[in-house]
């Protein structure tokens, strides 16, 4: 059964938001990194990009698959984490701690009211499982 | 959970869900593409020690009669004539352009009885294909493929493994040849082959007596142990095969490509006589390819996948077959056409990796080479 932290935000694209003022952390959920298998690389965007909600910021990449990450909420990004360049395994083994990928500056933080809460997100993931 | 009810199983499928096996959708078969250990450790202990893989969804037609030799050596590009009894040879089933219908295993159990091995997504079209070049010829041919299950042990613990479950004495098997025998008392071809790089052996067997085997390899190879042998999913037989440079079919081969461009000039053999495309293929050795496949490892960040665009200074010059992390060699590698004006060793290229051009570097294959013993 996949790990669901309390605190947190999801969409339905797998990643998770850790909501700090206006500033939200965000990675991909151990039902993701489950999915993918094996991370091997993880290609990130650069501090000071802007995104909208909803759209891709970077890559994650198993053996097998490529999979688009997308951020849920839209703003700048203030940091990224460097070390998944060298160490993207840290996506299997810790991706709601070690393996965060970026930290944006939400343009809008009221885009989080429409995320899903751990709850929801679990159930939303039974229904991906059938 | 449950699978779409239209895929067909491997008398192994409840086995690999029982072993947490991820099941996909491979060829219309419901396969593992991987187990818990996860690609990389199955990768790495297939070349370390042993992986077992499940590959009874392949396809066996028994070819039977006096004429079984010329029969199947008017249809495959390889020369049937120079097998001996207990020999296997890899080949091709051509088209009349000298493209590939499929790639496959023949393997001489007499002079009059030859075994063909097929893949899984293409033994229906094969079946259909020989079948219709049957003109009268004294053979009488068989789709056995739901007769028989295929195990898989490769690696270089694979012998001894396998030794302990079997009086046939594994280290006299050459090499592409085989012997029948018994794997645990079960009747069974033991035949050393395989699709890894590695020293190994496949098994053919009843369908019914599956299990039975599969469960005895593990138990004999301490599965479970950190050295021992570990089930292996699809996804690390592609990286394997990928790594010792190996064709996969409907990747690097299919009807669209011929064998000279796909450097399988080695199993057409065209002086043995007529068979299906020699004249295109010996035109086309004549004239020259105009593109050809080749490996390559990125110089740069970046995973090329299949599919992707090969550029050179920024043109579209041909197609990535496969990519691909490689596990073992920790380099990011892949097999792609290419104009053979460009098929040089240390030729500059990039791959267009999601709109994105990332340098590769032309190499030789394979990839990865075991060392022998």
């Amino acid at each position: 059964m996949a790990n669901v932290p309390e605190d947190l935000h999801y969409s339905k694209d797998h990643e998770w938001i850790r909501v700090e003022g206006d500033v939200g952390t965000i990675g991909i959920t151990d039902f993701a990194q489950n999915s993918l298998g094996d991370v091997v690389y993880v290609e990130l965007p650069k501090v000071g990009e802007k995104f909208e909600a909803h759209e891709s910021f970077g890559s994650v990449e198993s053996v097998k698959a490529v999979s688009e990450i997308f951020t849920p909420v839209g703003g700048e990004i203030v940091e990224v984490n460097e070390s998944l360049q060298d160490e993207p395994e840290k996506v299997n083994t810790d991706p709601y701690g070690d393996a965060w990928m970026i930290r944006i500056r939400m343009s809008n933080p009221g885009e989080v009211d429409s995320l899903l809460n751990a709850a929801e997100y679990e159930d939303f993931t039974k229904g991906e499982e059938e | 959970m449950s699978a779409a009810p239209a895929l067909k199983q491997t008398s192994l499928n409840a086995v690999h869900r029982q072993m947490g096996g991820r099941m996909v959708d491979f060829g219309g078969w419901d396969m593992p593409v991987q187990y818990p250990a996860g690609t990389v450790e199955e990768h790495l202990r297939t070349r370390n020690h042993a992986g077992l893989f499940d590959v009874s969804h392949m396809g066996e037609i028994d070819v039977r009669g006096s004429d079984a030799i010329p029969f199947v050596n008017r249809l495959v590009s390889n020369d049937v004539t120079k097998l001996v009894d207990g020999q296997a040879q890899y080949s091709a089933l051509t088209t009349p352009e000298g493209t590939v219908v499929d790639d496959l295993m023949v393997y001489r159990f007499a002079e009059d009885h030859l075994l063909l091995v097929v893949n899984a997504g293409t033994t229906e079209k094969d079946w259909e294909w020989i079948k219709s070049h049957h003109k009268g010829e004294n053979v009488e041919l068989k789709n056995v493929s739901a007769d028989y299950c295929q195990i898989a042990l490769q690696g270089p613990d694979a012998l001894s493994i396998l030794q302990t479950l079997t009086s046939t004495p594994l280290e006299e098997i050459k090499y592409y040849h085989f012997r029948e025998g018994e794997v645990d008392g079960v009747p069974s071809i033991i035949s050393r082959t395989g699709y890894t790089g590695e020293d190994g052996f496949e098994v053919y067997a009843a369908s019914e007596k599956a299990e039975q085997l599969w469960n005895k390899i593990l138990e004999a190879g301490n599965y479970g142990k950190s050295e021992g042998v570990l089930p292996c999913g699809l996804a690390a037989r592609n990286t394997l095969r990928l790594e010792a440079g190996m064709a996969l079919y409907g990747h690097e081969i299919n009807e669209t490509t011929t064998l000279l461009e796909a450097n399988l000039g080695w199993i057409c053999k065209l002086n043995k006589g007529d068979f299906i495309g020699r004249d295109s293929l010996a035109k086309q050795k004549e004239e020259g390819i105009r593109r050809r496949l080749i490996g390559f490892e990125m110089t740069e960040r970046g995973i090329a996948r299949d599919d992707q665009d090969v550029l050179i200074n920024g043109t579209p010059v041909g197609r990535v077959t496969s990519g691909s992390p490689a596990p073992y060699l920790k380099k990011n590698i892949g097999m792609a056409y290419i104009p053979t004006e460009f098929a040089n060793e240390g030729q500059q290229i990039q791959i267009d990796v999601r709109g994105r051009a990332v340098g590769a570097s032309i190499v030789k294959t394979p990839f990865y080479k075991r060392e022998k013993k």
